[in-house]
């Protein structure tokens, strides 16, 4: 057992430190960089049953400290996935959590029960939160009912256990996070971003082309990390906590407020050596802590 | 290899109105090859948050350094333009696919065609070229004469031409304006600039084989985010291309103007 292994349902971690979904492509980019094997896990892009070709451009502005995006589910379908970039994956040893999206129930139970029957498919991340697409996303995301009911139909059919990628964009957090429990969820992720829009300083109008972005990067932090709070006391399933994340402090931060893993989004943009930079560094962190194992931590704020 | 490395600044200084050259240098300047760009840290905290992508201007494998041009309009390239000597700046590079300096015919002319703070790249591509021995023509657009620069190293490499939008410098318009007056003969043409002049100069020369590089808005600048996505021509081998990964240079007709 290693100083920083975390166990998960279907996630064996050697460490809690994962790229968040849409953040890291399928890993290829990265794989040329350093050896994904370092990383805990992986959260692949978001995988519709069809080729999504995304919004227009300009699809990424800048803010303080942080960044919009409005990419909008791009990516090959589940048939190229399947294809070409899970079995590319297989050559590192590290468990992929895949993100799951689609427009209605019928498109998240087909991609969650053929994507899971990949082997190194060890997670399904249901996105019921992506702000940037018309229909689907963040609609069951939105409404605990919805949430709960499509929860049931995906757990039924995946070979694999099934995490929830909570929204920050409601009116209660909690409310849908106990509503994905009583649905099944082995576990939730969250937060995804928080809907914003930029404006262009000459014409007034909104830089990105979609008009609302999704809010990400260290600006989100507090947000995130108050969620990640109240969700966990409220629930009994493991939380992998995100949003803002760029260091280890931010690590043992979230694991603190009761994240039991924690993925690095917008950082890697910044620096594509962050997730092996922070599970460099975490060892360090704890010994300053004067914990033996990263575990000891998750929920200390609560304590 | 894309590889980050702090570059300490060797040289700064604004060469014409808020246009600035910054020479850098470090060990990745070995893998640079014309047509590629860094991406660039300005500042070591959130503020602002993302890299900024900037094309190489000139590259020098002896010294290890290399050169940039950029405009300092925003926050993070103003902040880049405070730079001074000795100190270190957080460069991720080289990225994307340069200028195919092979694809000139031995003993051919190269048309190079530039606007604005498109031209930069092209200056070391013009440098390869006239290297192997072919001629180059450059034709370069620049909104005024204020922010013209690089007339006297394009001038020692080759015929040069200027138009300003405002007529201040050179022919008065655009490029296309004066590649109708000058009609030159060349056998392959290279170009960085504005969308509305790339897609004029694929309309301007259908029977000649050409390259364009393209500026887009990034993110990581690796091919990750998804950020900097074009449409291609043909969509039956690939629906889209990344400005940052498999550009920013393609071939004439492969993205959709």
């Amino acid at each position: 057992m290693s100083r920083l292994s975390i166990q998960l349902p279907g996630l064996d971690l050697k460490n809690p430190i994962m790229p968040a979904s849409g953040c890291f492509g399928f890993g290829k980019e990265f794989a040329g960089l350093y050896d994904l094997s370092k990383l805990g896990a992986i959260m692949i892009k978001a995988t519709t049953v069809e080729t999504r070709l995304g919004n227009p451009t300009p699809r990424v502005a800048e803010t303080a400290a942080g960044m919009l995006n409005a990419i909008g589910l791009q990516n090959p379908g589940l048939e190229k996935v399947m294809k070409n970039e899970l079995p590319y994956l297989e050559g590192f040893d590290v468990p992929i959590i895949a993100n799951v999206a689609g427009t209605t129930t019928e498109d998240y139970v087909e991609v969650a029960e053929k994507i899971s029957t990949a082997p190194n498919v060890k997670a399904l991340e249901l996105n019921i939160s992506c702000p940037n697409v018309k229909h689907g996303g963040i609609t069951f995301g939105t409404d605990p009912v919805v949430a709960s009911e499509l929860v049931e139909a995906v757990k039924k059919v995946s070979k694999v256990p099934v995490y929830v990628k909570l929204s920050p964009n409601v009116t209660d957090i909690v409310e849908i996070a106990k509503a994905v429990e009583a649905g099944g969820a082995d576990g939730i992720t969250m937060i995804n971003t928080l809907v914003g829009m930029r404006l262009d300083e000459r014409t007034g109008k909104p830089v990105i082309a979609n008009g609302t972005g999704g809010l990400s990067g260290p600006a989100v932090k507090p947000v995130a990390i108050r969620m990640v709070y109240e969700v966990y006391k409220a629930v009994n399933i493991p939380i992998i906590g995100m949003g803002g994340v760029t260091s280890a402090q931010d690590v043992i931060d979230f694991m603190s407020a009761g994240a039991s893993a924690v993925a690095v989004g917008t950082a890697n943009f910044v620096d594509p050596f962050v997730c092996p930079n922070i599970i460099e560094a975490l060892p360090a962190r704890l010994e300053k802590l004067g914990v033996q194992r990263i575990k000891e931590i998750i929920g200390r704020s609560h304590l | 290899m894309i590889q980050q490395e702090r570059m300490i600044v060797v040289r700064q200084s604004e060469i014409a109105h808020h246009i600035f050259e910054l020479t850098l240098q470090g060990q990745i300047v070995q893998d640079m090859n014309p047509g590629q760009f860094v991406h660039i840290r300005v500042s070591d905290s959130f503020e602002p948050l993302l890299r900024r992508p900037i094309s190489i201007a000139n590259i020098n494998k002896e010294t290890n350094e290399a050169t940039v041009i950029y405009r300092a309009e925003g926050r993070g390239t103003q902040i880049l333009s405070q730079k001074q000597v000795g100190d270190e700046v957080d460069v991720l590079g080289p990225l994307g696919n340069g200028f195919p300096v092979e694809a000139a015919p031995e003993g051919g002319t190269a048309l190079l065609v530039g606007g604005g703070i498109g031209v930069p790249p092209l200056y070391e591509l013009s440098q390869q070229l006239a290297a192997r021995g072919i001629r180059t023509i450059h034709v370069f657009g620049f909104a005024t004469e204020d922010v013209c620069f690089y007339e006297d190293q394009f001038s020692t490499l080759g015929d040069t031409h200027f138009v300003t939008v405002d007529g201040t410098k050179g022919t008065k318009g655009f490029v296309t304006d004066l590649l109708d007056e000058l009609k030159p003969e060349f056998d392959v043409f290279y170009a960085c600039g504005p969308l509305p002049m790339l897609r004029a100069l694929e309309g301007f020369y259908p029977d000649k084989a050409g390259y364009l590089s393209f500026e887009e808005r990034m993110g990581c600048g690796i091919g990750a985010c998804f950020a900097c996505i074009c449409k291609t021509t043909d969509q039956t081998e690939k629906d889209y291309v990344k400005v940052c990964s498999d550009g920013p240079v393609f071939p004439k007709g492969v993205v959709e103007l």
